[in-house]
């Protein structure tokens, strides 16, 4: 159900980013899926990785603030409003959207989202069927 | 214009004299009323006959901010709480003040030096001063404000902030006089010159005091609002402002020596200097009957001259500070200590952060930067959650230092540590 998603601080200096990418390309991390929130003065890069444990442990050796953790990765079809019909069901029960990003593979698009209520939007995706992608096949995507 | 010729203007041999003959008064009303002094002397094995004049002052103990801290709220007083007419006080760096006490006589003394310094920048009882320090714990305000009134002249209680109604007073009831910190006047004069109303006031001195400010400073606000522009020094502890004042000459500030006897020590060695080295100013109250005070260090670096001033007057001289002897920084006129940041940050969640204090000055006003580096225990992958840290810290901070402080969040490692000790402070001000 969960995935994991590395995240790290980064302040708005030239060059940080590019620091980051170097050590996971040097690491062998493969990025998946990646995005960047900021402010006016320093950001949270937020990762879909190969091998997120791995990637908090290179970053912090590095002298970066990272960390690991739990959000649902959803399946979107290459269909006209087919990820407003995931998030009416969501928003139905009061379920606010904390951040998301979304990349695209093969037939699915696919949207990494953190939620208000994590443990009610599990069941939730349990009962009315909502496609996610298990931690093993987001480890496993190349392209 | 000398306020009090008698004291001014009084040889070498008649102040010593005086101060003799004050200071062995002095140290025996200390000795059998302040238990603290009592038994540092007779730690030390010396009792009040020992001291005969000026010449066995270093015989005495010196006396700290710790000191005052350590006998808070009022240990140190040398009169019954009967006799004590007001209490000030200063925010210190362990969230407990230091606090001070005056007798009547003493805000007499007081209300006295500050005529005397104000009287050297050439006022007079035509005079309006408006008076922009705070008004209230801090000496500041209630000090100029009694000296004012003392001398004659018109004050106008003002306080700090609202720079609009500042300037609308200012020109509506003709302010001869501004008294505020350097900094603030040259905002002031600023926000007069944006508006257009630079010519629509009266001034002719300002009377500038509570932080160090440069020679550049002066020459700039004298041009800008067409004024004298004066130092006036003091410190709570001591008294408040009014210990020391320079006149037109701008030779060093004249030391009311009648009532506080200054020394130049080596902070290290604690060793008076050579004669007209610079050293940390030590300061032994003569007169004082709430708090008196022996040898306090006020931490501030100068010199000292004793030549006779071309304004008349033979008061010793101290030069413009060269800086201090601690880490104070006073940043919008308030006293501020690393210490103090560390202890606020540390009462955030029990471990203390790496960080980093940015003094600059912007459009003339002081600002604090904070750095803080993001530590994994800080750190968030919800920028909300971030910026609820940043506020934290910022509202903390300012609760304890007493000015806005701004808060950055930056990435661990990146304050700069040298021999593994982290570099605290960079002030950009340059004031010394
Ligand atoms: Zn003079």
């Amino acid at each position: 159900m969960f995935v994991k998603q590395l995240c790290v601080f980064l302040e708005n200096r030239a060059g940080r980013l590019n620091s980051i990418l170097d050590i996971l390309r040097d690491n062998e991390i493969n990025i998946i899926a990646v995005s960047l929130a900021d402010t006016s003065e320093y950001g949270i890069l937020r990762m879909m990785v190969s091998d997120a444990q791995k990637g908090k442990a290179v970053l912090k050796e590095a002298g970066f603030s990272a960390m690991v953790n739990d959000v649902i990765c959803i399946k979107v079809s290459h269909k006209t409003g087919s990820l407003s019909k995931v998030l009416d069901i969501l928003l139905a029960e009061n379920i606010s959207v904390e951040y998301m990003y979304a990349f695209a593979n093969g037939k699915y698009a696919s949207a990494v989202m953190k939620f208000s209520q994590p443990e009610k939007v599990a069941e939730l995706i349990e009962k009315d069927g909502i496609e996610v992608w298990s931690s093993e096949e987001i480890t496993s995507m190349s392209f | 214009m000398i306020w009090n010729e008698t004291k001014e203007c009084m040889s070498r041999d008649e102040m010593t004299n005086l101060q003799s003959s004050r200071l062995v008064k002095m140290v025996n009303r200390v000795y059998h009323n302040v238990e603290f002094y009592r038994k540092k002397m007779q730690q030390m094995g010396i009792e009040p006959g020992d001291i005969t004049g000026i010449e066995d002052l270093n015989k005495l103990p010196f006396t700290t901010k710790a000191d005052l801290r350590d006998n808070y709220p009022f240990g140190l007083f040398a009169v019954p709480k009967s006799d004590i007419a007001r209490v000030h006080a200063s925010s210190g760096t362990t969230g407990k003040a230091t606090v001070v006490g005056y007798t009547k006589k003493d805000i007499a003394i007081w209300s006295e030096c500050v005529a005397r310094i104000l009287t050297m920048a050439g006022v007079t009882r035509e005079d309006s001063i408006q008076v922009c320090y705070g008004y209230g714990l801090f000496t500041g305000g209630l000090g100029v404000h009694y000296g004012t009134e003392y001398l004659g002249a018109t004050a106008i209680p003002m306080s700090t902030g609202n720079t609009e109604k500042q300037l609308n007073i200012m020109m509506d009831f003709g302010a001869t006089v501004l008294a505020s910190t350097p900094s603030y006047a040259m905002h002031l004069a600023e926000a007069l010159e944006e508006t257009g109303r630079l010519d629509k006031i009266k001034l002719k001195a300002a009377i500038m005091g509570a932080e160090p400010w440069t020679d550049n400073m002066r020459t700039h606000l004298e041009t800008k609002l067409n004024i004298h522009a004066f130092d006036i020094y003091g410190l709570s502890e001591v008294m408040g402002p009014g210990v020391a004042g320079d006149c037109i000459y701008h030779k060093g500030l004249h030391i009311q020596e009648d009532h506080f006897l200054p020394e130049v020590i080596d902070p290290h060695t604690l060793k008076p200097v050579e004669f007209g080295e610079v050293g940390e100013l030590v300061f032994t109250t003569l007169t004082k009957e709430a708090l008196p005070l022996f040898r306090y260090r006020t931490k501030d670096l100068t010199s000292i001259s004793y030549e006779k001033c071309e304004c008349g007057r033979t008061q010793a001289r101290i030069s413009r500070f060269k800086g201090r002897s601690d880490d104070m920084l006073i940043i919008r006129g308030v006293n501020v200590f690393p210490s103090q940041v560390e202890s606020a940050l540390l009462n955030i969640d029990g471990v203390k952060p790496q960080y980093l204090m940015v003094v600059d000055r912007v459009g003339n006003l002081d600002s604090l930067e904070v750095l803080v580096e993001v530590e994994e225990r800080y750190f968030s992958d919800e920028i909300r959650e971030l910026d609820k840290l940043t506020k934290k810290i910022a509202k903390v901070l300012q609760s304890a230092l007493g000015i806005a402080v701004k808060v950055k969040l930056v990435e661990p490692k990146t304050i700069e540590r040298s021999e593994g000790k982290a570099k605290r402070v960079i002030d950009k001000r340059k004031l010394y």
